[in-house]
Order: C-alpha cells, then sequence, then structure tokens
C-alpha cells in the first residue's frame, strides 16, 4: 500500500542507526487511519516550519476537567483522522513501574481508541495516549479505569504528581519518594481532577539532589532528598579510588564550594560548607554515603517559560524531616501545601503561577500568609543572601 | 447550607456562566470570589461554594473547557 501522504522532511528523520519517532508513527500507521494523517499533519508543519495544531478547547470525560489534552489540526479537510488529536493523560505509577500485561493493555486501548501511539512518559510524568477522538474518549477512560487507572490533570489544576524510582532502585535516595508521591496523589484527588487554581502547579519528588526528575527546575513545589549530618567516609575505598583514576581533579576540584582536601591519603570533608550536590558520592559511590539523618529540602516556585520566563525553585524550607511527617499522615505537608493554594486563591491573578505570585508580592508577605515563619536558610540559591533582614537579637 | 440557599447558589452559578458565554470566560475561582461576595449574608465559606460547584460539575450542569487555562461553560458551547 502506498503512502497516503509523502514526507520528505520526516523521512530525514529515519536516517542514523537510532530509534526514530517517525519510525514509530509509520508503524503505528500501518494499522490506524488517522495515524497516516497524523504523519501529513507533523510534515505540513515542518515544511512551513510552524505547528498547525490548535490546543485547548472542549475535550473531557464525564464529571473530570482534566485529563484530556485538547489538540485539533488547523486543517480537518486535509487531514480528517487528526482532526481531533487529544492526549489522554493516564496517571503513571509512582517510579514508573508497570508489568508487561498492563502495558500491553493499555497499548491495546491506544490501538481500539486512538491512533495506537503511546507517549511514556509525558514531561508532567503521565502515561500519555495519543490521538484520541473526543466521542472515544469516554470508553477508553472507562477501560484505563477498569485496569485500575485514573486520569492525571491538566489545565488550571494540581497536575499529575511525580517521583523518581526512589528507594525501589536506587541507593541513593534519602526518603521514600514513591510513598509520598502516592500519598499526596490520593490526598488531593479533587484538586486534580477539577480545575480550580490559577493556574498549573506540579509537585515532583526527587530522592536527592541528582533530582531524576527535575523537580528543582520543572515543578512548582520541588522536594528533593537531603541529609542533615556528615558524609559517610570509607577511607580504604577512597584509596581504591584513588588508584583507578584522578580523585583531585575530578572530584575534589570540582567540588562546588571547595569542602573536601586530602590530609595524607585521608579524605576530609568539611561538612558544614558541603551544599549535598551529590557529585561526589556519584563519582566515588563505594567510598562515600549521605549521612544518617536524611530528609527532604522543599523548593518552591519553579517553572518553564510564560508569563515571566523561567525560573528555579527557591528553598522554602532547608529541611523537612519526612519520615516523622509521614507517621502523622503528612500532616503538617498537607497544611503547609493547603495553606499556599488558598494565598495563591486569594492574591493570584489569571495564568500567574505560584512562584511568580511569590515574586510579585515579595517572600516576606508570602510567608507570612501562608504562616511560615521566615529563617536565613531560605535562600535563591546556595550562598545567597536571605530575603528578610534579622536583627541583631534574632538567631 | 438549606437545601434552599444550596439551589439558590446553583442557580446563581449557572446563570452567571450562561450570562456571559461567548463574552467572558469564568475560572471556578473567579465564580468562587464572585459568589462569597454575593452569598455574604448567608455566611457561605469558599468551601461550601466549592462543594456545590463539585456538584454542577458532576451532574455537566455546567463543563469544563481550556484556553491557557480552564474556565467554566455551558455543555456544548465555546
Amino acid at each position: 500500500m502506498g503512502k497516503k501522504h509523502e514526507t520528505p522532511l520526516l523521512d530525514e528523520l529515519k536516517k542514523g542507526k537510532w530509534v526514530s519517532f517517525v519510525r514509530e508513527i509509520e508503524r503505528a500507521a500501518e494499522k490506524s487511519e488517522r495515524t497516516e494523517d497524523l504523519l501529513g499533519q507533523v510534515e505540513n508543519s515542518y515544511r512551513d516550519k510552524i505547528t498547525h495544531w490548535k490546543h485547548g478547547g472542549m475535550a473531557g470525560v464525564r464529571g473530570y476537567g482534566a485529563g484530556l489534552v485538547g489538540r485539533f489540526t488547523e486543517f480537518p479537510e486535509k487531514y480528517p483522522g487528526v482532526k481531533e488529536c487529544h492526549s489522554m493523560r493516564v496517571n503513571q505509577t509512582s517510579g514508573f513501574f508497570y508489568n508487561s500485561d498492563i502495558l500491553r493493555k493499555i497499548a491495546d486501548i491506544a490501538e481500539q481508541h486512538a491512533g495506537g501511539l503511546l507517549n511514556l512518559h509525558g514531561s508532567t510524568g503521565d502515561i500519555q495516549i495519543l490521538g484520541v477522538w473526543q466521542e472515544e474518549a469516554e470508553e477508553a477512560f472507562q477501560k484505563c479505569a477498569e485496569l485500575g487507572f485514573d486520569l492525571g490533570g491538566g489545565g488550571s489544576d494540581l497536575r499529575t504528581p511525580s517521583c523518581c524510582v526512589g528507594p525501589a532502585r536506587c541507593e541513593f535516595a534519602n526518603y521514600d519518594t514513591l510513598q509520598i508521591c502516592y500519598d499526596m496523589t490520593q490526598a488531593f484527588q479533587d484538586e486534580m481532577h477539577r480545575p480550580s487554581f490559577n493556574y498549573k502547579f506540579k509537585l515532583k519528588f526527587s530522592g536527592c539532589s541528582n533530582d531524576c526528575v527535575a523537580a528543582a527546575s520543572r515543578s512548582d513545589m520541588a522536594f528533593i532528598g537531603t541529609w542533615k549530618d556528615k558524609i559517610k567516609i570509607n577511607q580504604d575505598e577512597v584509596k581504591n579510588y584513588v588508584k583507578k583514576f584522578n580523585v583531585q581533579k575530578y572530584v575534589l576540584d570540582k567540588c562546588p564550594t571547595k569542602c573536601m582536601l586530602f590530609e595524607g591519603e585521608n579524605l576530609v570533608i568539611d561538612d558544614s560548607n558541603c551544599v549535598k550536590c551529590m557529585h561526589c558520592i556519584n563519582e566515588m559511590p563505594k567510598a562515600l554515603r549521605s549521612g544518617d539523618e536524611k530528609g527532604l529540602s522543599i523548593l518552591l516556585g519553579a517553572k518553564a517559560p510564560l508569563v515571566t520566563g523561567p525560573r528555579l525553585g527557591m528553598m522554602l524550607v532547608p529541611f523537612y524531616d519526612v519520615l516523622e511527617d509521614s507517621k502523622n499522615d503528612y500532616e503538617w505537608l498537607k497544611g503547609l501545601i493547603s495553606n499556599m493554594w488558598e494565598f495563591w486563591d486569594e492574591y493570584g491573578v489569571s495564568r500567574e503561577r505560584i512562584g511568580e505570585l511569590m515574586q510579585r508580592v515579595g517572600v516576606v508577605t508570602f510567608l507570612e500568609g501562608i504562616g511560615l515563619e521566615p529563617i536565613p536558610e531560605m535562600v535563591n540559591h546556595p550562598r545567597g543572601n536571605p530575603f528578610i533582614k534579622f536583627t541583631d537579637d534574632e538567631d | 447550607m438549606t437545601d434552599e440557599i444550596k439551589k439558590k447558589l446553583e442557580d446563581k452559578i449557572i446563570g452567571l456562566v450562561k450570562e456571559y458565554v461567548g463574552k467572558k470566560r469564568f475560572k471556578p475561582v473567579d465564580i468562587v470570589k464572585e459568589m462569597e461576595k454575593e452569598f455574604a449574608d448567608e455566611g457561605l465559606s469558599k468551601d461550601d461554594i466549592k462543594g456545590v460547584l463539585k456538584e454542577i460539575m458532576n451532574d455537566e450542569k455546567l463543563v469544563y473547557g481550556y484556553a491557557g487555562g480552564s474556565f467554566l461553560t455551558l455543555p456544548g458551547k465555546d
């Protein structure tokens, strides 16, 4: 069977030995007429150097205001298969663990009710079934629900909380990212399915500052695993690493705060100056380990561009004893999040992310509004000045 | 909240959205703020209003739309 649309530009993207998204779309197009039109639509966009998608509109499933992201072609007569090409966001499992049987069943849903294409995983973390038409959305959703999957967030709501693999597979995890992510997802179901915020709000959980889910740059509220006490050193293993590579050059000299040195053959770390960046632990995992007093830091306000450009998160809570709070069903954390949403509801404006609100009203006002005491460690980046001028008689 | 006030609130919310279809897109937060003012004498809390709004959405008397941000509208409009 010949190609429905000629795609010379897309064909260029199949060259080379690596996996190509074009080849994957072509494979799906062998079974799906609508995906054939997707190829034509994408070729057209490459040719014109502009996307021909319209975004938003009225796509959804019953009772939910989120989970189906509306997308429509600008040329419905030319590419009828993608007159609607919505993305169904299916709430992923914590840490992205699935068994192969479930994946086959989700793939079947994508073939029966969409274009046979999946996006594992979207930048919010969800499984995305691509190419859903509105008329089939409800049935596809119900089939996902029968498998035990719910839809994720979308629009002006709590986006699907996301976490790294955490202690399930990673020795660097400083807290149970999977548990807290699952708990917050369950606790804030209403906020996720019924958009009621000024704009989107993202929670992401990383077990250490390697930050495998890019929480510090991609989430309004980032949770980064850390520790309070000293890095644990195994001097024998340090000596083994010294035999294998230039530790001075690749570890000590690259330490951002230069808090490490050799005294004779022994490695010494000035832990009071360590910013827990993980570089040395990554380089010498057998020799160095994070401390025993583990917890996490909470950063607030990161976002990609739009209203006021990209931002990284600001240190809001330097050390949160997550293990202790988990014993109380994360009562303290849930209270903090609710207070922030309340303040944002009251004083935020349309399409203003919470970090932008904090910047607009000032950190002092923001902290007062959410009921959090200011401390000097609330800084924009390590070694930054605090936002509040503390007087001499204050600690 | 009495059934009478609940009904009044529901009618007011749907009426507001209906009145402005095609002219203004209300975010849920706008509706809640508006109703808080409107029903100040009845002492309704934000949570009361959000609860009624949730029922309206569940019953599909209003639906969600998205245009750069989420908004409420009548089914089949926008």
